[in-house]
């Protein structure tokens, strides 16, 4: 794993060896072994709560973990001399209004070693044009997009981007993944964090599922679809709840009042088989299941962390 | 050993940070206009409008240039301070800036500059309203040797500031702030001469490190109640600006546990 070419080095940048926080009794997370390697693009993705902002904050050194520990770049988060190789944009309410745009990225700019020019951080942020204009007057998505062209400015070789793309319109959002897709073939780094499996789709090389502060499942986008592909189904049946369950390619089957509601890996199979076994069964739905099922499929699989084979 | 770290223009860091740290502050009406309007408007009602009769050794005018200077510079030193970090606090922009390079004492620094800079602004406006609409006649070095205590005085009480804005709440501060400020002026004779205060006010006002620090300005005029030598005077300044810089680390400790334990 750990090769010593100077240039060819896959070692982690960014490290999490099994790392836990807990807020009170909230476990935020709980013993995350986690990685990212030089030019690699990586989605943390998971519902809200799932531990993904407490992720990147102890990668960030804003977080000190109360097990196992965080590195960037082999040190500690904290150590200027990683913190130039990084930059983040965080879920924060307000920036300072009185300052121009310019202001802005010109402070934070001057904080690393070797700044992307002002023009460029604005242009990537889709910010041109309104560089004097005061934080306060800027609309709700330019004010993200300022965040996004702080994060940039300082030409930084990992991106931590946690949820960009939260109230961005689907322009946008596209605008911005256009861009770090253009760092990442530029060999930078980048993780970010999402509750969207298409933006995590669109976007990384690697998912990695986190929920309730655990990694339930990580591969490829397309190890992940695959896995967390189905359909949910629901219907009025008679067959005992145990049985259905019991069904080949059935998870999650539970059962309020008179639904029944499981969810299905090969709906067709599963569907033939309910018909055949209750001709009576009625009110009966199917649709595409969403994010939060997949997580709950996933999360019941035996052995989730396989799903990389 | 040639790091990346190494390679920034530290000075350039220092400098954009106050520099912006001013831009912001006085584009911030809500900072800008009470605390240099207040002292400013105070003084006039009261310093230049009763500037004609005597305060002990000087014209009234004289004494609540001095007293009005530092209730000036506490106001600038806690408000850009106290607020200014707990909402920067709460909004999560010094989360923001905590994972950038950015050297922390930076930060400090920046405010620092900033409140130094307010400070002049307003003890040159004062002097001006004191040596024309007040009258007030002083030796050159007089004041010099009043700016300087003045402005000095921005230091122990932006770390007072600083100590309320690491445990205050961004929407609580200007409250906070306020009850301290208002209450510590007024009893250590900032408002009108102590000497006119109720005897209650005599016996805490050397408990209070507002009353030193005016009592320093005033010292200047010769005009101090002469309770304390300036040296004793500095002294609790120095002891009061330590204890709330220790109360202003613990604030930010407990930030980080939450955040950095």
């Amino acid at each position: 794993m750990t090769r010593n070419h100077p240039f060819e080095d896959d070692r982690p940048i960014a490290e999490l060896r099994r790392a836990g926080k807990r807020y009170g009794a909230v476990t935020a997370l709980d013993g995350v072994d986690f990685q990212v390697r030089p030019g690699e693009v990586v989605a943390l993705l998971g519902p809200n709560g799932a531990g993904k902002t407490t992720a990147v904050q102890l990668l960030l050194g804003l977080l000190r973990p109360d097990s196992g520990t965080a590195t960037l770049f082999g040190l500690d988060p904290r150590n200027a001399e990683a913190r130039v190789r990084i930059g983040a944009m965080l879920q924060i309410s307000k920036v300072p209004e009185t300052l121009k745009v310019r202001e802005h990225v010109d402070l934070i700019s001057s904080y690393y070693p070797r700044p992307l020019p002002r023009s460029e951080s604005l242009a990537l942020a889709g910010l041109g044009g309104v560089e004097d204009r005061l934080f306060g007057k800027l609309s709700g998505g330019q004010k993200q997009r300022l965040l996004f062209a702080l994060a940039l400015c300082g030409n930084p070789d990992l991106l931590f981007l946690d949820e960009p793309t939260v109230g961005l319109d689907v322009e946008a959002r596209r605008a911005l993944w256009a861009v770090i897709q253009g760092k990442s073939r530029e060999g930078r780094s980048v993780l970010l964090t999402t509750h969207y499996l298409e933006e995590a789709d669109a976007l990384a090389d690697r998912i990695v599922l986190i929920r309730r502060g655990k990694i339930v499942a990580e591969g490829t986008p397309s190890e992940i679809k695959a896995r967390a592909a189905g359909r949910k189904i629901r219907c009025h049946t008679s067959i005992p709840l145990a049985d259905v369950a019991a069904l080949p390619g059935v998870r999650n089957a539970r059962r309020d009042g008179e639904i029944t509601e499981l969810l299905a890996v090969e709906a067709e199979r599963v569907l033939r088989e309910l018909m055949s076994r209750d001709r009576s069964l009625s009110g009966l739905e199917v649709r595409g299941a969403d994010l939060e099922e997949a997580f709950l499929a996933l999360t019941n699989s035996d052995d989730p962390k396989e799903v990389a084979a | 050993m040639s790091t990346l770290a190494g390679e920034r223009n530290m000075w350039r860091i220092y400098s954009l940070e106050a520099k912006y740290e001013l831009f912001k502050m006085m584009r911030l009406p809500m900072y800008a206009i009470p605390t240099l309007a207040f002292p400013l408007m105070f003084y006039l009602l009261f310093g230049v409008a009763m500037g004609g009769r005597s305060a002990g050794p000087v014209s009234v005018a004289a004494y609540l240039l001095a007293t009005y200077g530092a209730f000036g510079i506490m106001g600038v030193a806690l408000f850009g301070f106290g607020v200014g970090v707990a909402v920067e606090r709460g909004q999560g922009w010094m989360l923001f800036k905590r994972a950038t390079p950015m050297p922390t004492p930076a930060y400090f620094a920046g405010k620092l500059a900033m409140v130094l800079l307010f400070g002049m602004v307003l003890t040159a406006a004062l002097f001006t309203l004191g040596a024309t609409a007040g009258k007030v006649q002083m030796p050159a070095g007089q004041w010099a040797a009043l700016a300087g205590i003045l402005i000095a005085g921005a230091v122990p009480f932006g770390a007072f500031g600083l100590a309320i804005g690491s445990w205050a709440g961004p929407n609580s501060a200007v409250a906070v702030v306020n009850l301290l400020y208002l209450p510590l002026s007024f009893a250590s004779g900032m408002w009108f001469p102590i000497q006119a205060l109720p005897r209650f006010f005599q016996a805490l006002a050397p408990w209070l490190p507002s009353y030193h620090f005016s009592q320093l300005a005033l010292g200047v005029m010769g005009a101090d109640q002469g309770r304390f030598s300036w040296v004793e005077s500095a002294a609790a300044l120095a002891a009061f600006a330590a204890v709330s810089l220790v109360f202003a680390r613990a604030g930010y400790r407990r930030d980080e546990g939450q955040t950095f334990g």
